[in-house]
Order: C-alpha cells, then sequence, then structure tokens
C-alpha cells in the first residue's frame, strides 16, 4: 500500500471514530508497535540510503499528521460528549432554595441600639441596676417618703414581706439607677439607664412590664436650658427628622426640682402617626433637674453638684417612630408581629450609616 | 380639678378667650386634659315655641305640634309625652346633625302626617342619658336662642389635670391665682365675711388625742346654725356643680361641695338635732363602725380619726361623713365642722377603709391650715345667705398649725440651675404673686412660702415657680460641651456582648421576642424557680405570679400560641434577665433561644430533617464564639437540668462551678404539659459567666503559617456505646499537640453487642519537612495506641 493510500485510509479512520474508544482503536491500529504505520519502518532497512532518506520523511510527516488528527478528533470528540452532557443538565431555576430561617431584632432592642447610639455620641455610659429594688432606691431616695401620694399612684409590684418587716419591689420606673450611680460614680456623671419597668396595670395601652431609658446628668453647671437642648436633639436624630416643635411644661416629679414634662409635635393620619408635622402633640417623657433630696440622699451636696434627669418610654418611642399601633403585642411574641416590626440582623443603627 | 369660665371669673378679673386660658394653664404646669364647649356642639340647635300642641290624628300616642321656630312656623310630629302647648323646646331643622346618631335630620311623613323639624332630647344632643321626653328650656328665651346658652350650657368646663404637689391648685381660686402671677388677669381679693354669732353654740367641740398625735387633727372650727330651711340650692349653684359633674343634693350639702371645689376647703354639716351632746374629735376605738355617706359600712381602728359625737363617730375625719348625722330636707339645726387634717394620717385611713372622696384627695395632698377659720365663715354665710338662719359665735379648738418656713433666693440661682434669664424685679414679683412674703436682703431674698404651698420646701422649689411662671419655653437651648471631639466607646463588655448575641442569633434565623419577665408559678417551678422571695405579693393575674427562672418557659408558652395559630418550624430567642433569687446578684443576662420542629423542611431537592440537640448546640458555640469565646476553652458534659430530655442535653461549662450554657431536647413531658408540638431544641447560655477577654490592645499575635501540606488520616474505633466521642478526640490530640493539629468524629455507627464504631479523621502538620511514610505510620500508630488506651476502643479491621 502506499504512503498516500495508507495516509487516506488512516485519516478516514480517526474520521470516523464515533467515541474515545474508537479512536484508540484506531490509533492502536495504525500507531501501535504493529499498528499500519509501524509497520512501513520495517521496509527501510532494505532501501538505499537516498530511499530511506525520503521515505523515511515522509514516513514520520504521516506519523506527525495521523497523531496531530488523532488529537484534534479526540479534542472534539470530548467536546461533544461535554456539550451532551451540558445539554442534558439543565435545572427548573424557578424552582425554590433551600429554606433558611429568616431572623428578626425586636423593635425594643432597635431602638435600645438607636437611643444608645445617639446619647453614647454625647458621652453617655449606658448603666444598669436590678428590676427587683428596695424602697429606698424605688422609692424614698428619689423623694418619696412612704406616705408620699404619688408613691400611691405608681401601681406597685410587691413581693412577700419579709421577716424583718421589709419587702422588695419591682421596680417602677428605671429612676433607682439614678442612685445606684450616683452612690458608686463621683461627678461628672452622664448615664443612660434603659430597662425593664413594672406597674400593677394592665390595659390597651398599658402592660404590666415595659422598657424605659432614664438618663442623668450630674456635675456644676448643667442647667435647664442644657436639658431642653438633648431632649430637642435626641427627639430630630431619633426620629430622623431636621427639625421638630416640642412644648416643655411645667409639671411635678418628686425626684426633680424644677420638673418638666416634653410633648412632641405630631399628625394623625388615618390612624398613623407622623412626627415633625401637624398640629397635635404627644407627651413623650418627663424630666427635670436633680431634686436637692436625692443627691443628698446618694450621698452628693447639692450646694456643690446639680444636673438633670429625664425618663422616657422605650416601647412608646418605638411605636410613635415605627407607626406600631399596639403595646400589648410587644411581649406578644406572635411571630407574624416578629417578623413585620423586627429588624434585619446586620440592620445595626449607627450614626455614620443612619439609625434605622 | 374641673370649673367653668365664669366661675373662675367670680375671682379673676380677666379678659383672656379660652384658648388664652387653657395655654397658660398648660404651661404653669396645670395640663389641661379637656375644654368642653358645648357652644360650638350645640350651634346649629335653638330654642322654639311650641304654639299648639294636640293629638296626632292617626297615631294615639304622638303629638302634633305647631312651631314657631326661627325659620318660621313648622308642623313637628313628636312622640314625646311631656310635649305640651306653649313649652319651649330645642329644635333641630333640617339639615342639622343629631349628636347622638351623627345622621342628619330631614322632613319624613309620620303616620301620615308631615313631619318638618325635630324636638330634641338631651340624650339626642348628648347631654345627659335622658330620653323619657323632649328638653323643656326653663326661662323666657326668644326663639332663636342658641341652645347652649337657653340651657346654661355656654360656660365653657375646664378639666385640669391637678399634680400631687399643688393641694392649692384643687380649689379654684388657687388656680385663679396662679393666672393671675401669669399675667392673664388679676386676682379678685378674697371675699372673706366675717359672721356675727349671736348665741353661744350648745354643741361644744374637744381634740382628745394621745400625746405626741395631736397633729392628727391640731384644729376644729365649728359653727351652729339654728332655723335653717334646706332645700333645693339655687339654680346658679347647681349648674355650676352639674358642668363639673357633680349632682346636686339638697342646698347644705351643694354648699359644702361649692367651697371645696372653689377653695379647696373640704367641710361638713351635721344635722345638729341629731348629734347627741358634745363633739369630738379623736382616734377610732376597736370596733367602731360608721354607716358612712356612701351608703356602706365600714369598720374602723384606732389610728383613724373620727369625728364623735356621745354615741360614737358621726364622720371620719378628712374622708367622709356619716348617715346617722347627715343633712336632710327636714334638717332646721345645722352644725359646720371646718377642721384640719393631717395628711398622712387621712392617706393612710383612706386607703385601709378603700374610700375616695373630694375630702380625702383634698386633705391627703395637704389643704391650707390657715385657710380652715376663713372656710367656715364663707360657709357660714353662704348657709345664711341660701338657707336663712342665725349662726352661734365661732367653736373652736385648737389652733393653726404653724406652716411658717423661710428660704433664700440667690439672685444667680434661677439662671444656674433653670437656666432662664429673668429680671430680679420680675422674679420677686412672680413670688409675691403666687402668696410669698418676700424680703430683699443681699445677693438674693428671704421667701417665706404661703400656708397653702406645702410643697415649696428650698430654694429649688423657689426656681421652678419662677421658671413655671415665666414659662419653660423661655428657657434658651444651651448645648452640652462634648467630652471628647470623637465620641469614646460607652458600652460595657457584657453590653457588647448583649448585642452580639442578639444580632448572631437573628443571623442563625431566630426572631427575637421580648417576653414578660414573670409567669405562672407552675411553670417556675417546673424550670427550677417559684421560690417564696420571687412570688408576687399582689401579682395581677394567675399567669404572672413569680418572677421567670429561666427565659425558656416564657419562649415555650409562645412557641404554644404560635403553634395555635398554625406556625411549625420556627426559632424564637430572647436575650434578658432572669432571677435565680431577689437580690441584685441573681439577677443574670442569658440568652435564650428553642428550635420548634424541622430544621430543614420538605423541599423538592431533599428530605426532612427535625431539630435535635446539635442544633442548639451550635447555636450555644456560635454565640459564644461570636463573644470571643474559644469552643476549646469549654468542656461539653452530657448533664442538663431536668427541663431538658435527660439523654438528649448537655452543658457546657468551665469546670463544674461554672456552668456557662445548657442545651438539648425540651423533655417530652415539659412539652406536653406546656402543649407544644416537639421536637423543641433549646439552649440557653448564662451571658455574665462568659470570662472577659483576656487580650489587650488591638494587636493580634503573629500569624505563623508552614509552607508545608497538612495530611490527613482516617481511623475507624470499635468503642463501648459509653465512651464519648471527646474521649477519642482527646486522647488522639494529646499524642502530639502540635503536630496532631485536628482530629475529628465525622461517623458514629452503631454495632451490635453495645458498641459502636467511631470513625476519626485526623489532621497532622509537618513542620520542618514533609513526613515519610514512616514517620506517618510511626504517628498513626501511636495515635491507634493512645485511643485505644484512653477508651479501649479497637482499630476496625
Amino acid at each position: 500500500m502506499s504512503l498516500e493510500t495508507l495516509e487516506r485510509e488512516t485519516l478516514a479512520q480517526v474520521d470516523a471514530a464515533a467515541d474515545e474508544a474508537a479512536l484508540e482503536a484506531v490509533r492502536v491500529a495504525a500507531l501501535g508497535k504493529k499498528g499500519t504505520i509501524s509497520e512501513q519502518m520495517k521496509g527501510l532497512g532494505a532501501m538505499s540510503p537516498d530511499e530511506r532518506k525520503n521515505f523515511g520523511a515522509a514516513l514520520n510527516l504521516l506519523k506527525d499528521k495521523v497523531t496531530e488528527a488523532i488529537a484534534t478528533r479526540k479534542a472534539s470528540l470530548a467536546d461533544k460528549a461535554l456539550n451532551e452532557r451540558l445539554a442534558r443538565e439543565t435545572v427548573d431555576v424557578t424552582l425554590p432554595v433551600r429554606g433558611e430561617g429568616r431572623g428578626t431584632i425586636h423593635p425594643v432592642n432597635q431602638v435600645w441600639e438607636e437611643i444608645v447610639q445617639i446619647f453614647g455620641d454625647l458621652g453617655f455610659a449606658v448603666a444598669e441596676g436590678p428590676h427587683i429594688e428596695d424602697d429606698f432606691h424605688n422609692f424614698d431616695a428619689l423623694n418619696m417618703p412612704p406616705e408620699h401620694p404619688a408613691r400611691q399612684e405608681h401601681d406597685t409590684f410587691y413581693f412577700n414581706e419579709k421577716p424583718d418587716g421589709s419587702r422588695l419591689v419591682l421596680r417602677t420606673h428605671t429612676s433607682p439607677v439614678q442612685i445606684r450611680t450616683m452612690k458608686t460614680q463621683a461627678p461628672p456623671i452622664r448615664i443612660i439607664a434603659p430597662g425593664r419597668t413594672f406597674r400593677s396595670d394592665s390595659d390597651m395601652t398599658h402592660t404590666p412590664m415595659f422598657n424605659q431609658v432614664e438618663g442623668l446628668v450630674i456635675d456644676e453647671t448643667t442647667h435647664m436650658g442644657h436639658l431642653k437642648w438633648v431632649l430637642h436633639e435626641f427627639c430630630k436624630a431619633f426620629f430622623e427628622v431636621n427639625e421638630v416643635r416640642m412644648r416643655f411644661r411645667a409639671s411635678h416629679f418628686p425626684f426633680t426640682e424644677p420638673s418638666m414634662e416634653v410633648d412632641i409635635q405630631c399628625s394623625w393620619k388615618d390612624g398613623q402617626v407622623k412626627i415633625g408635622e401637624g398640629d397635635s402633640w404627644l407627651e413623650i417623657l418627663g424630666s427635670g433637674m436633680v431634686h436637692p433630696n436625692v443627691m443628698k440622699a446618694s450621698g452628693l451636696d447639692p450646694a456643690k453638684v446639680q444636673g438633670f434627669a429625664f425618663g422616657m418610654g422605650i416601647d412608646r418611642v418605638a411605636m410613635l417612630k415605627y407607626g406600631i399601633p399596639d403595646l400589648r403585642a410587644f411581649f406578644d411574641s406572635d411571630l407574624r408581629w416578629l417578623r413585620h416590626y423586627g429588624f434585619r440582623s446586620l440592620n445595626v443603627p449607627t450614626l455614620a450609616g443612619g439609625l434605622s | 380639678m374641673k370649673f367653668t369660665l365664669s366661675w373662675l371669673k367670680d375671682h379673676l378679673d380677666t379678659s383672656a378667650t379660652v384658648d388664652e386660658i387653657a395655654a397658660g394653664l398648660l404651661g404653669i404646669g396645670l395640663e389641661v386634659e379637656e375644654i368642653s364647649d358645648k357652644t360650638k356642639a350645640l350651634a346649629a340647635f335653638t330654642v322654639a315655641h311650641v304654639q299648639k300642641a294636640e293629638k296626632h290624628p292617626n297615631a294615639d300616642k304622638l303629638r302634633l305640634c305647631v312651631v314657631e321656630t326661627k325659620d318660621g312656623v313648622k308642623q313637628v310630629v313628636c312622640g314625646a309625652p311631656n310635649a305640651r302647648t306653649g313649652m319651649k323646646a330645642i329644635i333641630a331643622l333640617p339639615g342639622v346633625t343629631i349628636p347622638v346618631t351623627g345622621a342628619v335630620f330631614a322632613p319624613a311623613t309620620i303616620r301620615g302626617v308631615e313631619s318638618q323639624a325635630m324636638m330634641c332630647s338631651e340624650r339626642e344632643l348628648m347631654l345627659s342619658d335622658e330620653h323619657d321626653g323632649i328638653i323643656d328650656v326653663q326661662g323666657d328665651w326668644p326663639v332663636g336662642t342658641p341652645a347652649a346658652q337657653a340651657l346654661g350650657l355656654d360656660d365653657p368646663m375646664f378639666y385640669v389635670k391637678v399634680t400631687a404637689n399643688r393641694p392649692d391648685a384643687l380649689g379654684l381660686y388657687g388656680i385663679a391665682r396662679d393666672l393671675a402671677a401669669k399675667g392673664l388677669g388679676t386676682l379678685k381679693p378674697l371675699a372673706a365675711p366675717s359672721v356675727k354669732g349671736t348665741f353661744d353654740s350648745p354643741i361644744g367641740v374637744t381634740l382628745d388625742f394621745p400625746k405626741g398625735d395631736e397633729k392628727a387633727c391640731p384644729l376644729f372650727v365649728g359653727r351652729y346654725i339654728r332655723g335653717v330651711k334646706n332645700g333645693p340650692s339655687p339654680a346658679w349653684m347647681q349648674q355650676r356643680l352639674k358642668a363639673i359633674g357633680l349632682r346636686p343634693i339638697s342646698a347644705l350639702v351643694d354648699i359644702t361641695n361649692y367651697i371645696t371645689f372653689a377653695y379647696a376647703r373640704p367641710l361638713h354639716v351635721f344635722d345638729a338635732g341629731k348629734v347627741h351632746g358634745n363633739i369630738t374629735a379623736r382616734f377610732a376605738r376597736e370596733g367602731e363602725t360608721i354607716t358612712a355617706l356612701d351608703n356602706k359600712s365600714y369598720t374602723l381602728a384606732p389610728g383613724m380619726t373620727v369625728i364623735a359625737d356621745e354615741k360614737g363617730p358621726e364622720a371620719v375625719g378628712g374622708i367622709i361623713g356619716g348617715i346617722p348625722s347627715c343633712c336632710t330636707d327636714g334638717t332646721v339645726d345645722v352644725f359646720l365642722e371646718a377642721a384640719y387634717f393631717d395628711p398622712v394620717r387621712t392617706a393612710a385611713t383612706g386607703r385601709k377603709l378603700g374610700i375616695n372622696s373630694d375630702a380625702r384627695y383634698r386633705f391627703e395632698r395637704g389643704i391650707d391650715p390657715a385657710f380652715t377659720p376663713v372656710g367656715a365663715e364663707i360657709a357660714t354665710q353662704m348657709i345664711l345667705d341660701l338657707c336663712g338662719g342665725e349662726a352661734s359665735h365661732p367653736v373652736i379648738a385648737g389652733k393653726v398649725p404653724d406652716t411658717k418656713r423661710t428660704f433664700t433666693l440667690r439672685k444667680t440661682r434661677v439662671k444656674q440651675l433653670g437656666g432662664l434669664d429673668c429680671p430680679w424685679a420680675d422674679q420677686l414679683r412672680i413670688l409675691r404673686a403666687l402668696g410669698f412674703t418676700v424680703t430683699e436682703a443681699a445677693g438674693g431674698a428671704s421667701c417665706i412660702p404661703p400656708s397653702w404651698r406645702p410643697d415649696v420646701n428650698g430654694e429649688a422649689d423657689l426656681v421652678e415657680e419662677i421658671c413655671r411662671i415665666v414659662g419653660l419655653e423661655n428657657i434658651p437651648f444651651a448645648e452640652m460641651t462634648r467630652p471628647h471631639a470623637v465620641a469614646r466607646p460607652v458600652l460595657t463588655p457584657l453590653q457588647r456582648r448583649m448585642l452580639t448575641t442578639r444580632r448572631t442569633l437573628a443571623a442563625r434565623g431566630f426572631n427575637e421576642a421580648v417576653t414578660y419577665a414573670f409567669l405562672p408559678h407552675s411553670l417556675a417551678e417546673m424550670f427550677g424557680g417559684g421560690q417564696k422571695e420571687l412570688q408576687l405579693a399582689n401579682a395581677i393575674s394567675s399567669e404572672l405570679t413569680d418572677m421567670r427562672p429561666s427565659l425558656l418557659p416564657n419562649l415555650l408558652a409562645a412557641a404554644a400560641r404560635n403553634l395555635a395559630r398554625g406556625h411549625a418550624g420556627f426559632a424564637l430567642s430572647e436575650v434578658g434577665h432572669a432571677y435565680a433569687g431577689d437580690q441584685p446578684k441573681d439577677e443574670t443576662l442569658r440568652a435564650g433561644g428553642i428550635r420548634q420542629g424541622e430544621a430543614v423542611s420538605r423541599q423538592w431537592q431533599g428530605g426532612v430533617r427535625l431539630v435535635d440537640a446539635f442544633d442548639a448546640k451550635a447555636d450555644c458555640l456560635a454565640v459564644l464564639d461570636a463573644c470571643g469565646m474559644a469552643a476549646s476553652t469549654l468542656q461539653v458534659v452530657n448533664t442538663a437540668p431536668a427541663w431538658f430530655h435527660p439523654g438528649r442535653s448537655g452543658t457546657l461549662q468551665m469546670g463544674p462551678q461554672n456552668k456557662i450554657a445548657h442545651f438539648g431536647e425540651i423533655h417530652p413531658k415539659i412539652l406536653a404539659a406546656m402543649d407544644v408540638k416537639g421536637p423543641v431544641a433549646a439552649f440557653e447560655i448564662v451571658l455574665n459567666l462568659i470570662p472577659a477577654p483576656r487580650q489587650k490592645g488591638t494587636a493580634r499575635p503573629a500569624l505563623v503559617l508552614s509552607d508545608l501540606m497538612s495530611v490527613s488520616r482516617d481511623f475507624a474505633f470499635v468503642v463501648d456505646d459509653k465512651v464519648q466521642a471527646a474521649e477519642l478526640v482527646k486522647a488522639a490530640r494529646g499524642v502530639d499537640k502540635v503536630t496532631v493539629t485536628e482530629a475529628q468524629v465525622f461517623d458514629v455507627f452503631k454495632l451490635a453487642d453495645g458498641k459502636t464504631s467511631l470513625a476519626l479523621e485526623v489532621t497532622l502538620q509537618p513542620r520542618d519537612k514533609t513526613f515519610t511514610d514512616e514517620e506517618i505510620d510511626a504517628l498513626s500508630a501511636r495515635i491507634v495506641a493512645a485511643v485505644t488506651k484512653a477508651t479501649g476502643g479497637t482499630l476496625r479491621g
């Protein structure tokens, strides 16, 4: 067989190989030890040097051609096989993904962080105190002796009397933290004290447990003007409005003197409240200059230091800011509510990134 | 405290509008809760004259009336039995909205006769519940007169919330004084009469208190008035009392109520004919009883002040009078009582007896003791004016208690404390207008509060008086200094952990809840609580009796509620406090979480997996890791509190005394008791117990990396069932902590005969050069030997 014929036939076989196995058989049949091309080598010995030179070169050329053809065919077969596989491997991408829990942060705690961000920027530390309090911290030291009428209005939860006649209470406000802070820390003091508080009251707008935040500043110069400024700046930052009108009204709390209640401007539309517009007023907090008796009870000298305190409902401002209608639902753990009013885990309030 | 505008004007000469007065009250600390002005509400209703009222031609119970209205004569069909010829009525003409229904009135044909207007009842105008007939307007009002005017309802009523420190503002005169100081009018001088007595009172008064308790009732002013004629009080007085929600009773009683509200001076009138002998103010005796004016019988106790005659208590001092000696229409002789009762004792007595009265409300806040004789004079004069009769000489026992005290107001103090720039002269003017006796002294003024201001007890109170009258809105904002140009961190490590924990759990799919800090006693006991000292003495419901010993019960209760609503496969968490005792140290901050039902729900790609202890363990480890605690520093032991499944729960601890977290499946019995469908995997971590991070500074330790590839080898050991995976891991790692960098159980297979096969993947990290086969074989042999020695296990063939 001439080399031309061999080449034609071998390349035809390569082209005809239907898969990699057939291609390998063609390769062995042509280039294997006993392959058709290898067999041609045996004839070289009987040739003249010139003949041998020409034939050898032609044979090598043929070998290279076939080798290359096999490689090309091999790649094309692999591509074909892959394309066939990929054509089989389709999915319906509209099918649902694997379930992952969608966690949330409770609005009270989100607002806790918002409040801490704002006051933290002004250098207020976060103080805490026990929920189970004694009369001294919850009442006496706050200028509310046992016979004080305001003490009756606190709807206090009591624990059972102890053998010594004393009885503990669930703190009715966060104000005992004022006392604990002043007793353990020397002025200047700047703290807020957010936390749970308790009153034996339960109706449409009251729950036996609720969340308050206390604020306390004690130094030598802080006065009512500073108090007003802080509350105004807080409200603008918290409610994320450029301006908000506030109403400062004289009031009375046993633990402050002078005392002040604060209303914030709002509008009501379709049962939704909007802060910073409209002509309605909403009471949001009580405040005042710390009463001299409170400072004395905490071991401070009211002739040397002075300062302000305020108390605000965290649940209440959360309701106002986020349009949550019912306080009782805060503590009901209804998943529908938690998922609707809750916040995503990475939605961390910061002053730089925004609070809400 | 309620009052009307015209009543206020008895004491305040003012041209201020209702809105101006309301704004003034609000600013000075007398919060206006409500202003009811019927003038607006009744603007569409006017007086009409019934010219003729006859029987309806087609109905026995209806009347056909011819009525003259401001829009001409109308024919009106009316069902009211009191519709009669000649009466004046309040008419609603077509197009007017009827308050009670909100419907617009339109003419209608009733039983064949057209009714062109409607005569209204009090209920239809929402003035009262009265609906037995139409309003029968009294007085000679011309047709077309506005209804509010003809009905005496054109006097706006103010409802003011008076804070506990202001007993003086529980009388209208005190409110007028504040408004005058504010500049909203001139306070009219008190018309204090001095009624001449013509005879000696046949009833004498004695104060009889144990030594030391005289202040229970230090003063009693009495007056005997004979020959009175009791009956209805005059219309003007009734109208005022009705306007503030009081029911007129009789002239004598109405006078005492009137003076209570006008001057914050509660009084009592006894029917002198029913008083036996003399009157004594004293403490009640054990077992004494009284039938009070509220028709209830009360058993009194020593320590309660009573006004008694020779037969027994006739009134509870400062709180309520008694039925036997009360005034009636037949009363001819009365004995008037104006006394001063100690606020603290009055409050205590009122609380114990459970009586709330206008008198108690004022006495317990501290009325003006110096006003006692004045009040008695005003009342005597009013009785003589309205009921006639003749007054005795006053009977006075005791004397006005001395309330005099002096405080200095420094000129600088209003600015220093209040932040208010108020000229000194204005400060003095305000204090004087409020009744303070002010004497200027060097650098300030010495101020004596008036007897009606028991709340003023220091310089800060003087500052408050000036600030509230000037108006807090006039205090300028004063910027606080920033302690640092760039704010410094303020949170404690525990507070940071609290936030980290919350968000870690939310990222792991938990919906964060905030549940009550209390729970039912039965639940408290189930979760290791229920101690006596953690039970509320005055719980408001049987569901909220005990402080929670753990976060889990309330989360499980929440799970039950959500399951009942059709939810399943959810995760609930809470970060909050639980209570091991009633001392501050017993309150710990915890993180709790529960996962209910399916951890992986059915899905087209694969099968359902139910939650198990390892979900809860993973949650714990994630939280602890987020809080900076390495899992390697924790021991895991297979014991947990009783509310967990005993075989599928564990504890993460740093030594037996420091149990940081529990995790596992909740005990089936607990689930059944709480009506929660299982399984539930739960955990609770005590965040307080996580040790503070040791690292100081921000730099991390240097990272030492090897260029050499690590080698991994698998071993399967057959061990007793009792052997824990951790023992294998510990033994394997113990061979060479530097070289054996990791050992992890990746397969567990139960065999027969109480044996288990545990497969362990061990990672070996060469240090200086790659391992030779011989070195790997040697290390493997040592690992097998160590595991065998530690656990008795054998390498599986």
